[in-house]
């Protein structure tokens, strides 16, 4: 591509209580391919530099520590996180790991590197907005990196990338749009949500509206009709699933006949109601049989 | 003796530190910890069984897919729909499942394990008119080494060709690891966490244009698979021979029955039969009632080992013999490994399947070995690639007999109250949900991960775990990050944020944790 060597932006990325699918989900994105992020410009003339990621990097144990440590002191790197940040009983409910022998969580990591960063990026649901690990009851004392940010008063920018997982367009298409407009031009909505992909809901350009319209409602999967009875999220939903697709365009939610989950939402998984039931307007905590039983 | 921890680990699924103690380059003891937990049984209590299938994705996005299915296969078992999901549903389950093993199989070799045996930085090296080396070696070239370096000493062994040759391949299972993914959405919905797998079947409509762009999808991946990915674990095996003897781990092997098949005129028969093998190829049929947990070392209440669908588990703050979130795992007591290996040995011996056992015996010949190698290092990636293409052997037949048009779901009307038992063969092992339901709500969620089997503590009779068991004993040349303990740990293919999740009776996990 270039022959001159680019700029390039070094990203740390570090994971609170994840289950990796934001990894999953963004090294299939289709252009830029990973391929292109990892080793060459993710737009010609701007590079990013992954210094620290756990699952692609080949260091292990005191030396990839080593890596954050060094990082914290300088400035001007892009912090990435995924997963949710547990505060409870101090936050060793997630270590990071080890150095000569002392153990750092993801607590202490997160209020380590992000001051210093120039852009934070919470990515996923549970990094966003606490997500699954927060889910009714949080056992563990799971916050957001927002939250963490409030408490701590943190003030580098952030923005949140949710999504169970996250779409990787989402998370690239951002980087993009700050590297060539600049950040001060990137749109957010309230919930810190790039506009260009959060801007709109599901419901809004659903191939299925047609049938909301009219009332044709599916009453079983698999059923023609839309799926608003069998607890689509999709009419209070965020996201531009129904227009972008997902995993090359092969498919997406909607179009493999399932209800949105509305994993976009702040509110995911719990005031939703239950994925399976009917979207219920209410104000209150919904899932009352729930709170019954586990406080049985 | 000198301990020795790393923490992390990297390059595998979640949280883990290995800590060991050596002596004159000999691992004397080890200790296994999974070091983050959410609780997901806790946040699974009180709601709809249906959800289940999307929240117990959510414990990895690695491997969502077979807790879809045993959380499903659960469920109907709760529901009495076991014998009622429509062929369509069988078959596209099963096309689901193994396509993303497959993907799963190939990010675990090459991007999660390939660094360990293979040297990117080299590729500096290369002349030629491959297009991805080219564009690694330009990036190497303008002084850029992340994510490949900083590394530990790792001896490398392959010469240059070689070297260029499987990075290439690294490159390429990129791309492959996509198009295999895709493959799969075009049933499952997305990647990941599925969305059409529900209790009851599949969601959606079946139409021949999506069979058929599976199917042509799939000759790539096969291609893959045959060409590329066989042939490199082999080039491992052989170049790195002492690693077919290194790291054998317990030596007992348990499987589950998965992948339901056609076999005169009803779904009876399994691709992969489940079984229980001791000392190496001695078979018998398992018992799902003589599995237990024991939590000796483990961060809760003592209790006798429990059966989990009888699971009661409460964290205890300060235990003094605790030093892991996983709990043991055990059959009659006793430790076994789960995985690819015992997937394969068990339908190998207990099925005698003429095509399986083809496919075993020429990859043991072409690595010069014989069925002990398996329990390795080389020997648990060989029965990866190897359940990779017996899988995608059955792919492309199970394709051809889905019905377009036909129905893939029965409608899930459940009783009030009952219990449900799933089981697969995920792409690390055998996967156990155990389910109780109450007034139609969740009352009781229990899982046995592959992960919790194979890295499970030390048990009441100090028997430690499969992956402690393949440490000691291992000769090591000392270093920070010694490179055998870790390609020993990876050959296992952790995923810690499956094996670590807990349950407490109220609901109440507060408590002080001495994380030691």
């Amino acid at each position: 591509m270039n022959d001159k060597k680019s700029p390039a932006i070094p990203v740390i990325n570090i994971q609170g209580q994840n289950c990796t699918g934001c990894i999953t989900s963004t090294i299939c994105s289709e252009y830029p391919s990973i391929k292109n992020v990892l080793l060459q410009d993710i737009i010609p003339g701007f590079k990013l530099e992954f210094i620290f990621h756990p699952n692609i990097m080949t260091a292990s144990g005191n030396l990839a520590m080593e890596i954050l440590e060094k990082s914290a002191d300088k400035k001007g790197y892009v912090l990435i996180i995924d997963g949710a940040i547990p505060t409870g009983n101090n936050g060793i409910y997630c270590i990071t790991g080890e150095k000569d022998g002392k153990k750092y969580t993801i607590l202490e990591e997160a209020l380590k590197l992000a001051p210093n960063a120039m852009l934070v990026i919470a990515l996923g649901t549970c990094a966003a907005f606490g997500g699954i690990a927060a889910a009714n009851p949080n056992p563990t004392g799971a916050k957001s990196v927002g939250e963490i940010f409030l408490a701590n008063d943190i003030k580098t920018p952030l923005v949140n990338i949710p999504g169970c997982p996250p779409h990787p367009d989402w998370l690239f298409g951002t980087i993009e749009e700050i590297l060539t407009k600049g950040l001060e031009n990137l749109e957010l909505d309230d919930f810190k949500r790039p506009k260009i992909y959060y801007g709109k809901l599901i419901h809004e350009n659903c191939p299925n509206r047609a049938y909301f319209d009219e009332g044709k409602f599916a009453k079983k999967p698999g059923d023609e009709g839309c799926l608003y009875e069998l607890g689509c999220k999709g009419p209070i939903t965020y996201a531009d699933c129904s227009t972008r697709q997902w995993n090359g365009r092969t498919n997406w939610v909607i179009g493999s006949g399932a209800p949105c989950n509305g994993c976009t939402s702040p509110e995911y998984p719990d005031l939703l109601g239950d994925f399976c039931e009917r979207i219920i307007d209410v104000e209150v905590p919904v899932n009352e049989k729930k709170a019954k039983i586990q406080n049985k | 003796m000198k301990k020795i921890v790393i923490h992390p680990i990297t390059r595998i699924e979640g949280h883990l530190k290995v800590e060991v103690m050596v002596d004159n380059g000999e691992i004397k003891d080890a200790n296994i910890s999974g070091t983050m937990f959410r609780g997901i049984e806790v946040i699974l209590k009180g709601r709809d069984p249906r959800d289940a299938v999307l929240l117990t994705q959510r414990i990895c996005g690695v491997c969502p897919e077979p807790h879809a299915i045993a959380s499903v296969t659960a469920v109907e078992d709760y529901a009495g729909l076991s014998d009622k999901i429509p062929e369509n549903g069988i078959l596209l389950r099963n096309l689901i499942l193994g396509t993303r093993t497959i993907a799963d199989h190939i990010l675990h070799f090459y991007i999660l394990s390939g660094l360990d045996y293979v040297d990117p930085a080299r590729v500096i090296e290369y002349s030629g008119q491959d297009k991805n080396l080219n564009t690694l070696k330009y990036f190497l070239g303008q002084g850029y080494s992340t994510p490949f370096l900083p590394r530990d000493d790792i001896d490398y062994k392959f010469d240059k060709e070689t070297t260029c040759a499987v990075v290439s391949h690294y490159l390429r299972a990129l791309d492959i690891y996509k198009k295999t993914q895709q493959a799969a959405t075009l049933f499952g919905g997305k990647w990941p966490h599925d969305a059409a797998i529900v209790a009851g079947g599949v969601s959606g409509k079946l139409t021949a244009d999506k069979i058929t762009e599976f199917i042509w999808r799939l000759e790539e991946i096969k291609d893959f698979i045959k060409n590329y990915y066989l042939p490199d674990v082999i080039a491992v095996a052989k170049t790195y021979s002492e690693y077919l003897e290194i790291g054998k781990g317990c030596l007992n092997l348990l499987a589950y029955d998965s992948y339901k098949t056609k076999s005169n005129g009803s779904y009876n028969d399994m691709l992969f039969k489940g079984g229980l093998i001791s000392d190496i190829d001695n078979y018998s049929e398992f018992d799902i009632n003589n599995i237990t947990e024991d939590v000796t070392h483990s961060w809760y209440k003592d209790s006798g080992p429990l059966y989990p669908g009888n699971g009661k588990t409460e964290p205890v703050s300060d235990k003094e013999k605790g030093y892991s979130w996983i709990k043991s795992p055990r059959y009659s007591g006793k430790v076994f490994e789960v995985g690819p290996v015992a997937n394969i040995l068990s339908t190998y011996l207990g099925k005698k399947d003429p095509e399986v056992k083809k496919i075993v015996d020429d990859a043991l010949s072409e690595i010069g070995g014989n069925i002990s190698n398996f329990y390795s290092v080389a020997g648990r990636h060989l029965a990866r690639v190897l359940s990779a293409d017996i899988i995608a052997c059955q792919l492309l037949k199970w394709a051809m007999q889905l019905k377009a048009g036909e129905p893939a779901a029965v409608e899930y009307d459940p009783p009030a109250d009952g219990k449900g038992v799933g089981l697969c063969a995920a792409p690390r092992g055998a996967l156990g949900h155990w389910l109780n339901v109450e007034e139609g709500r969740i009352s009781n969620y229990q899982i046995i991960t592959p992960t919790a089997w194979n890295a499970s503590p030390k048990d009441k009779n100090g028997q430690p775990g499969p992956y402690e068991q393949a440490l000691i004993g291992l000769k090591i040349k000392e270093s920070e990050s010694p490179i055998e303990i870790l390609r020993v740990i990876r050959s296992f293919d952790p995923c810690t944020a499956c094996a670590v999740h807990l349950i407490t009776p109220d609901g109440d996990l507060i408590g002080k944790y001495k994380v030691i």
